[in-house]
């Protein structure tokens, strides 16, 4: 699945990263707790959350997190957006809720990131 | 040429919007070092979720990072309250972190247990209300 599948699944708007839509995602993670992401997320992946902030992106940074994209209709900031577009993460944002937003995904064939390893 | 590589990073207490930017910083640099993408992770995780710790818990501090062909040293230290049980502390889920904390996605209580996974050794010296200060180890 690319980003750009992402986008069109999950009706959301691209508040950066246009360039990146043709990238592979492999895996996703629905996560408010950014500490849970450290811990378990995967490659490729792309990470769903409702938590806006300047440490999302720094947690996706970290974690090789190709695209970030906001639930429940929140728009980060525009310094959040700027931090993701200098790490070529890309942002998008959706009105879904993170539980049918996950949902989607995964009947569409996206696997889940969760690693205990 | 010297084998050891150093590099010194002054955390800030204040503005928890800024932490990350020594992980970040660092993560940079090793990737341009051309170390293994594992390696890379390893590190980040390690000192990212470090330098948090250091700016909910003890208002900042200093992180002191060696890079050496056989491993990656990261010293972090504060002069924070110290923490009273570190065996508490080590277990996954257990956390002292405020409400407002836990609200900007941080205090799950999985920091130091992803210090430990994601590290090949860890030591916490710590003294109550003079500071800790946290050495990880990362073999390249």
């Amino acid at each position: 699945m690319t980003i750009g599948d992402i986008k069109n699944y999950l009706d959301a708007k691209v508040l950066t990263g246009d360039e990146l839509l043709d990238k592979e995602v492999h895996t996703a993670c629905g996560c408010d707790m950014m500490s849970d992401v450290l811990a378990f997320v995967k490659d490729q992946a792309v990470l769903l959350t409702g938590l806006c902030n300047p440490q999302v992106v720094r947690t996706a940074e970290m974690m090789d997190i190709v695209c970030i994209c906001f639930v429940r209709g929140k728009i980060p900031s525009d310094d959040i957006i700027s931090l993701a577009k200098d790490r070529n993460i890309a942002v998008l944002a959706t009105g879904m809720k993170m539980f049918p937003a996950c949902g989607i995904l995964y009947e569409n064939g996206l696997a889940g990131g969760a690693s205990s390893e | 040429m010297s084998d050891k590589l150093r590099f010194h990073y002054e955390v800030s207490g204040e503005d928890f919007t800024r932490a990350g930017e020594a992980s970040s910083d660092l993560k940079a640099k090793l990737k341009l070092m051309g170390a293994s993408p594992e390696v890379v992770r390893k590190v980040a995780i390690c000192m990212y979720e470090g330098e948090i710790n250091m700016v909910i818990h003890a208002c900042g501090g200093v992180i002191d990072v060696t890079i050496s062909p056989a491993d990656i040293l990261l010293e972090l230290k504060d002069v924070g309250p110290g923490i009273p049980d570190i065996e508490k502390a080590m277990q996954e889920g257990y956390s002292t972190a405020s409400e407002n904390i836990r609200s900007l996605g941080f205090g799950a209580g999985m920091g130091l247990s992803n210090m430990k996974k994601y590290s090949d050794e860890m030591k916490i010296d710590t003294v109550l209300g003079v500071g800790t200060t946290v050495t990880m180890r990362i073999n390249m």
